[in-house]
């Protein structure tokens, strides 16, 4: 190993290489980014990833049908429902499992609120990242917690569990709603309706969090088509392209709700985008209790034996829109009990491999905001 | 641009016989076409918009190569099939035509051992440059006990 000392001069245009991560706070997660700059501007990145890489691919190949729901929702832990959703609705895609309405309509309020506690999450570590010029980043990521928090309760009380939840299975739901928990959802979606204004008066008045923000890497609309970006990103740069509109499932064609898009392209529009989708999930949710249509929350009986769920020979591509965007899974099956292939496609991975494109040219201190406001979960980059 | 127009001009273009399910057409061509066909599916059938590119290993029938592009405005996907020969691993890069093909054909390599003739950046990406073998393989021996990696 050659060590090298790099003198900076006065001029600053010398480079000098910098390693960020992987254990860096704002990394949400582990990622590493070397980052080459000329004084305070990022001349170059080099993104590395694969920290948490569990090779969900193979596990899907070496797990039955019945049994990968539960490490699906791995992949994006702090979006897990969205995650068993792709994969179950892929399942159903290539086994031709049908859906009870009931059960799809239990999947879209999951999803909703799913979005909810995803976003809350995102707000708050993204405030607590630009830390004190939004004078005391960790206010903003405490109350986004406590809101997050309430969330997690009521999907505790449906699943039993607060993180990864295994409430799909293909064919329907593996839980139906229990006593009082319609009440404590509504209460739950009036009280963080309600704050949302609060938050948005905390960051919109605040003259520093504007600076920040607005302007800060932008991601053109022809990239972020040529990358693949999606979810907030996408639609953050001006393109309204969402897959519960675009190409509905679950239901989704049912309930009435706002595509937000924002042209700017930058960390504000990205902002903009969720704050929007916040109150639309929040009155998808509310559509959701009210219709709730009645019936069997399963197509098929209860699964005793591990391999009962058989996947005729074929192929199928099924997506769902995720809090980051498209979360997609591609499925081979050979007719046995298990997976030939499987993809994933994971929105977080697609968006990240944006910051090389976008990173150039910022300043050090606005790489962190940039990589806040892509919001990428790390289980979901590397899967 | 329907999914039966793209169909129609891809058959035109490159004689394949597409498959039309919905807003997806699904073509399969022949690996010299590749660059080409991906090529047409961007300027001409407006697919601006870069999914996923992964690979599925067919054993003793080669390597298939998929690559899913999508028209938003006009809500047609189309999803690019090619099948190396079996031992066959080499394939050209679409790096040059959406700039999204770069992590994805890393990832192949990392996984699948294709290598991408081309590709500016051609890395490992999730695992480390000094793992042995590409797990998605099917003659990945998952089995046999691997050095834990640091």
């Amino acid at each position: 190993m050659v060590h090298q000392t790099v003198e900076i001069g006065y001029g600053g245009s010398e480079r000098l290489t910098m390693n960020m991560g992987p254990q860096h706070p704002s990394a949400h997660g582990v990622f590493r980014a070397i980052l080459t700059l000329e004084g305070e501007t990022v001349v170059g990145v080099d993104a590395v990833i694969g920290y948490l890489h569990r090779c969900h691919e193979k596990l899907g190949e070496t797990l039955t049908y019945v049994q990968y729901p539960s490490i699906a929702s791995k992949t994006d832990y702090v979006a897990a429902m969205t995650a068993e959703l792709a994969y179950v609705s892929a399942v159903e895609l290539v086994g031709k499992i049908d859906v009870p309405k009931r059960a799809q309509w239990l999947r879209v309020l999951a999803a909703e609120l799913q979005r909810v506690a995803s976003h809350c999450l995102w707000l708050g570590t993204w405030c607590m990242d630009m830390g004190g010029a939004l004078g005391g980043g960790a206010t903003v990521f405490l109350y986004a917690i406590r809101e997050r928090e309430d969330i997690l309760d009521l999907f505790e009380s449906l699943t039993g569990a607060r993180l990864l939840y295994g409430f799909h299975q293909p064919g329907g739901t593996r839980y139906d709603l229990p006593a009082g928990w319609t009440e404590q959802c509504r209460k739950t979606l009036d009280r963080v309706e309600q704050r949302l204004g609060e938050y948005e008066a905390m960051l919109e008045d605040n003259a520093f969090f504007l600076v920040r923000t607005q302007g800060v890497g932008v991601i053109s609309r022809e990239l972020a088509q040529e990358i693949g970006v999606s979810g907030p990103l996408l639609r953050g740069s001006g393109v309204n392209h969402d897959l519960r509109t675009a190409a509905p499932y679950s239901s989704y064609e049912a309930f009435e709700f706002r595509v937000p898009v924002e042209t700017a392209g930058d960390c504000y529009a990205r902002y903009r985008v969720r704050m929007v989708e916040f109150r639309e999930s929040i009155k998808i949710a509310r559509q959701a209790l009210d219709g709730l249509p009645e019936g069997p929350i399963s197509s098929r009986p209860g699964v005793k034996s591990v391999g009962q769920v058989r996947v005729p020979k074929g192929e199928g591509y099924a997506r769902v829109e995720g809090a980051r965007g498209e979360v997609g899974c591609y499925l081979v099956a050979d007719g046995g009990a298990k997976p030939y292939r499987l993809k994933w496609r994971g929105a977080s991975f697609s968006n990240l491999s944006v910051l090389p494109h976008i990173l150039p040219g910022v300043k050090v201190a606005d790489v962190v905001a940039i990589m806040g406001s892509v919001d990428p979960v790390f289980g979901e980059v590397d899967r | 641009m329907t999914a039966a127009d793209a169909a129609a001009r891809l058959r035109e273009q490159f004689a394949v016989e597409p498959t039309v399910d919905g807003s997806l057409v699904s073509a399969a061509v022949a690996p010299e076409q590749w660059q080409p066909v991906a090529r047409f599916a961007r300027s001409t059938l407006g697919c601006l918009y870069f999914s996923f590119l992964t690979a599925v290993d067919w054993k003793e029938q080669g390597m298939e190569i998929l690559c899913r592009v999508e028209n938003l405005d006009a809500r047609l996907a189309v999803m690019l099939r090619t099948r190396l020969a079996a031992g066959v691993d080499r394939c050209s890069t679409l790096t040059g035509i959406w700039r999204g093909a770069d992590w994805m054909e890393r990832e192949c390599w990392d996984m699948f051992g294709v290598r991408f003739d081309g590709h500016p950046d051609h890395r490992r990406i999730l695992l480390g440059e000094d793992w042995e073998g590409h797990p998605l393989r099917k003659d990945y021996a998952v089995d046999t006990p691997h050095a834990p990696y640091r």
